[in-house]
């Protein structure tokens, strides 16, 4: 009897959190409904422009994507690198001492809250890449992209040399044995067969820098603007939404719909990284035993 | 003389490992060393190709020559011992790659990319290894489907790639089956004809079939060592004779 009571009450907590993500996209699936009733999803899809709090309305996703995508991309040219290369370092090349000592010092990074970064990129890190780039605008997408980088390095470098861990000393003192360096034995048995788990660390840091929306909301400026310029201001999916969440825009107008056609479409965006991560996980998991 | 061993000591951290060991091993014979658990024998085939370097706290005392050059000597290039010296493990360890890469890898890393060079080397080392017919139709299928008395016989062939002088058995067929094992078996005593092969076991018949020198080890000493057929017919130590008579271990 007991025993069924603890069954029931774990069930019902899973049941929960699964309720709660259902309600969620519930929300915002019949919200965004609303909004295309009066736009079209074409328009929206299509149009380049992003201006609904304008006289002159413009719906095009457009803009806020290309901003989340160039802002992306700055991030995970900094992090995937530097986080791989620390992951090697510490897994291949670190002593237990160093390793026990610089691991959790990394993860502090992840620490910061973003608040703080957000401001780090607007005060800090913009005016000194002014010194070296005297065009960059004061609010733009390479300095706040940089940091955001910064912040997703211990995702990439804990879960990779979580990764890198557990391949089998077997493996790596067949490639020594057969006269591998410590380089060779890192980069063409180690990483090989941490793949997956290397794959699944890049994927995440890719979805933690579309998501990410305070250093963006913060350092971007909030211009939607359609551009692969990283030097001028723009706005990001997330960006827009902290703007007009904290706006004053009345309940039911078409601009409060549109937090939520943008909301699904991000989320779609990392609902499908998510899968992807997961499958190559599944794909690659374990080749050896 | 392949090896001579002076006086080694091996160490791990504080714990002595082997003891004052000295012995001389012939070039293109069969050489077992055997023991009961924890006597020492696979830390000091270890030694041999300087595997132990990877084991944190490892410490030597005592030369280990080979044709005559010391392989700890500080301005040596390690990874040139063990080239010339190669090894096979208890557990079978191909890398997640494909049969045809396993066969390649020594070759690979040394930067040989032709792929003539590398299909002959592949096939010589996999004929060698007794392996060709088995796989020879499916080269680029993972290494790890096949049987581990297979991936065994792969990781033979993979060190064989390199062209050593010697290979090093470190308990080979510990994790196979009878019929595995007497394949294993059989090549060892076929590749004593180019390599000089040491072997590392706990069955003290396949020492007795494989082997023309017989070295007894026990907590961390060597105890006797002498050819095969006396080690196993008529010991000279009480030790060795309890041991082989099934007394302990």
């Amino acid at each position: 009897m007991k025993e069924r009571f603890i069954e029931g009450a774990l069930f019902l907590s899973a049941l929960f959190s699964i309720f709660v993500t259902l309600g969620i996209i519930a929300v915002l699936f019949f919200e965004t409904f609303g909004f295309f009733k009066e736009v079209s999803i074409i328009d929206f899809l299509t149009d380049t422009q992003w201006t609904p709090l304008f006289a002159e309305k413009h719906f095009g996703i457009l803009p806020l994507f290309t901003g989340t995508f160039l802002t992306t991309l700055i991030a995970i040219s900094v992090a995937l690198p530097v986080g791989l290369i620390s992951a090697i370092y510490l897994s291949e090349y670190a002593s237990e001492r160093i390793r026990t000592v610089v691991k959790p010092l990394l993860e502090v990074l992840a620490a910061v809250p973003t608040v703080v970064y957000g401001y780090f990129a607007l005060l800090f890190v913009t005016p000194l890449l002014q010194k070296v780039i005297p065009d960059l605008a004061g609010f733009n997408a390479l300095s706040p992209g940089i940091v955001m980088g910064v912040m997703i390095i211990p995702i990439v470098s804990s879960l990779s040399e979580d990764a890198m861990h557990a391949v089998p000393m077997g493996l790596r003192e067949g490639a020594y044995a057969l006269g591998a360096t410590r380089l060779q034995v890192a980069t063409r048995v180690v990483v090989p067969a941490a793949f997956s788990g290397i794959a699944a660390s890049f994927i995440l840091g890719i979805s933690r820098a579309v998501g990410e929306t305070m250093i963006l909301a913060i350092a971007a400026g909030q211009q939607p603007r359609l551009t692969l310029n990283p030097l001028v201001p723009l706005e990001t999916v997330t960006a827009y939404i902290v703007q007009v969440s904290l706006g004053d825009t009345p309940t039911g107008t078409i601009e409060y719909k549109t937090i939520f056609a943008v909301g699904i479409s991000l989320f779609v965006v990392t609902f499908v990284l998510n899968m992807i991560s997961y499958w190559l996980r599944q794909k690659f998991r374990e080749v050896y035993e | 003389m392949a090896f001579k061993i002076k006086e080694v000591s091996a160490f791990y951290g504080g714990k002595q490992a082997v003891k004052n060991v000295s012995l001389a091993i012939q070039a293109r014979s069969v050489t077992a060393i055997i023991g009961p658990s924890g006597c020492g024998k696979s830390t000091f085939i270890r030694c041999l190709n300087r595997m132990n370097d990877l084991v944190p706290q490892f410490r030597l005392e005592g030369e280990i020559l080979y044709n005559g050059t010391n392989i700890y000597s500080r301005d040596l290039d390690i990874t040139e011992v063990r080239r010339r010296i190669g090894m096979v493990f208890q557990k079978p360890n191909p890398f997640p790659k494909s049969i045809y890469e396993n066969a390649a890898y020594g070759l690979r890393i040394q930067g040989i990319s032709k792929k003539g060079t590398l299909d002959k080397v592949v096939e010589e080392s996999l004929k060698k290894a007794a392996l060709w017919e088995e796989v020879r139709d499916r080269l680029h299928a993972s290494a790890l489907a096949l049987s581990g008395g297979q991936q065994q016989r792969l990781c033979i062939a993979r060190a064989i790639a390199t062209q050593p002088e010697v290979i090093l058995f470190d308990e080979p067929c510990s994790a196979l089956d009878p019929i595995a094992t007497a394949k294993v078996e059989d090549l060892i005593t076929a590749l004593k004809k180019e390599y000089t092969v040491i072997i590392v076991t706990h069955n003290m018949q396949q020492a007795a079939r494989v082997s023309d020198v017989t070295g007894f080890f026990m907590m961390g000493e060597l105890i006797e060592f002498d050819i095969t057929q006396k080690i196993f017919t008529a010991p000279s130590n009480k030790l060795t004779e309890d041991y082989i008579t099934g007394r302990f271990g």
